[in-house]
């Protein structure tokens, strides 16, 4: 959920842009990370650890913990939570270690 | 771009720290070059939005994110600065040159000297159930309100009352989330009372000798079960309490990012009043590597007030040992230093100052 009122801040967004996750259409703002825009709508489960399937969700958010590990436009351990959100990206949960190509 | 970049000092990090070195060094006539790992440097300054305690000095009634812009701007109106966004250092070797991947590229830099400025990380503490989503460093949350304003959820719980628990509480209460109660478990608040009693003014139980026993849910965090501690920080029976919450927060410490100082082979020594492993180094925070010098929470963790304060001691050391402001270097530093300890007088700068001893100690170091 998104903060329209506050005490102090100002929220300067972007220009809304679509994105997809799992091939869902959603909206966020450019400018914003992946995580943050993800997190807006309701997505907290960001995937599952290989060996216990444990679910996985952001932690640091600055890049630090590689707890949040996507798929991003076809490109696997992307740290959603430094990556800037930008139009018509694909974001997708990852399976596994993801390979190189 | 030639293949290695020239530079008389590189400063590691861009937050409070390495950009009040950045300008100190510049100002006095030293060409400097800031890598930031982040797109835009401030550090974490860019998610405070309370306001600063200390002297004017140190910018106190300004808030940090305020602080932040402020020293953007003084080093990009310095032409002697000049900052590498998404940028991180990657090693310092044996022969001095540093190296960075930045863009998808891989840099080398040789620099005369050297300021590690690389901050800290936030701590994990061990409880059943502590990777599931929804429960997150107290960084993080200011991450999502404060910069992108998001808020993390409905219902949170706070574990530790020192100043960032304290203070973090009282912006998710700014933010319009409900805050459940503040857990810490020694018997009194670390943080400042003034923070404690805003808090507690609002309605938010603090509740000292207190853990957290597990958190549960089945995708992301539904609940947290708390209990009271006795004496010997031993649970007691009896005392559990099951709190429906949909965040936990924790904000139980930082360690010292050092990863860097390890690997240039400065020695290095643990000291937990500092918050963990940091590196030897004299009182110009100059480190047993020669020419390579460490400010703010790398060099133990305190606040951003100090962070800048080292941050422009180690930007006037690095600059006058190239041989820059011989005039006015020295009473620069002596400023600096007495700051610093005017800084450090309180009852939090005491254990600072004890771990400083230590460190200053060379005989007991260790690695």
């Amino acid at each position: 959920m998104r903060i329209t009122e506050h005490p102090i801040l100002d929220f300067k967004r972007g220009e809304e842009v679509t994105f997809f996750y799992d091939g869902q259409e959603l909206k966020g703002f450019e400018g914003e990370t992946i995580a943050a825009a993800l997190h807006a709508v309701g997505v907290r489960v960001l995937g599952h650890s290989q060996t216990m399937h444990r679910p996985r969700g952001l932690f640091c958010a600055i890049g630090n913990c590689s707890s949040c590990l996507m798929v991003v436009n076809g490109e696997p351990n992307v740290r959603i939570c430094v990556e800037k959100l930008k139009s018509g990206m694909r974001v997708e949960t990852q399976q596994g270690k993801g390979c190189l190509k | 771009m030639p293949k290695v970049k020239e530079i008389e000092i590189l400063i590691i990090g861009g937050g409070p720290a390495g950009l009040s070195a950045a300008s100190a060094a510049a100002d006095l006539g030293a060409s400097v070059l800031v890598l930031e790992r982040d797109d835009k440097p401030g550090g974490q300054l860019v998610k405070q939005t309370h306001k600063f305690f200390g002297s004017k000095k140190q910018y106190a009634g300004d808030r940090g994110y305020q602080i932040g812009n402020f020293l953007i701007e003084q080093c990009e109106k310095n032409p002697k600065v000049e900052v590498w966004n998404e940028t991180t250092a990657l090693g310092i070797y044996e022969d001095g040159v540093v190296t960075a991947e930045g863009q998808g590229k891989h840099l080398k830099i040789n620099p005369e000297k050297i300021i590690v400025a690389t901050g800290a990380s936030e701590k994990m503490i061990a409880f059943p159930n502590n990777d599931l989503p929804g429960i997150y460093g107290a960084g993080a949350v200011q991450t999502l309100m404060n910069v992108y304003g998001i808020v993390p959820g409905q219902r949170v719980l706070m574990i530790g009352a020192g100043n960032i628990g304290l203070i973090v509480s009282y912006q998710l209460l700014q933010a319009g989330v409900e805050v459940a109660g503040i857990i810490e478990a020694a018997p009194t608040i670390g943080g400042y009372l003034v923070h404690a009693s805003k808090i507690r003014r609002a309605g938010v139980p603090i509740l000292t000798s207190h853990t957290i026993i597990e958190a549960y849910g089945q995708e992301s965090v539904e609940g947290a079960v708390i209990g009271k501690l006795d004496e010997q920080w031993q649970l007691i029976p009896g005392t559990e309490q099951d709190l429906k919450v949909d965040v936990i927060c924790l904000a139980v410490g930082l360690s010292p990012l050092t990863e860097l100082c390890f690997q240039a082979d400065c020695q290095m020594k643990y000291v937990p009043e500092l918050s963990g492993h940091v590196p030897l180094r004299n009182k110009y925070l100059e480190t047993t590597r020669l020419g390579l010098y460490v400010a703010g929470d790398v060099s133990g963790v305190e606040e951003a007030s100090s962070a800048m304060v080292e941050g422009r001691l180690a930007g006037i050391c690095a600059a006058y040992s190239l041989g820059y402001g011989n005039d006015v270097a020295p009473k620069l530093q002596a400023e600096a230093l007495a700051e610093l300890s005017e800084l450090r007088a309180g009852p939090a700068g005491q254990k600072t100052l004890k771990g400083i001893i230590k460190l200053m100690d060379k005989g007991g170091a260790a690695c």
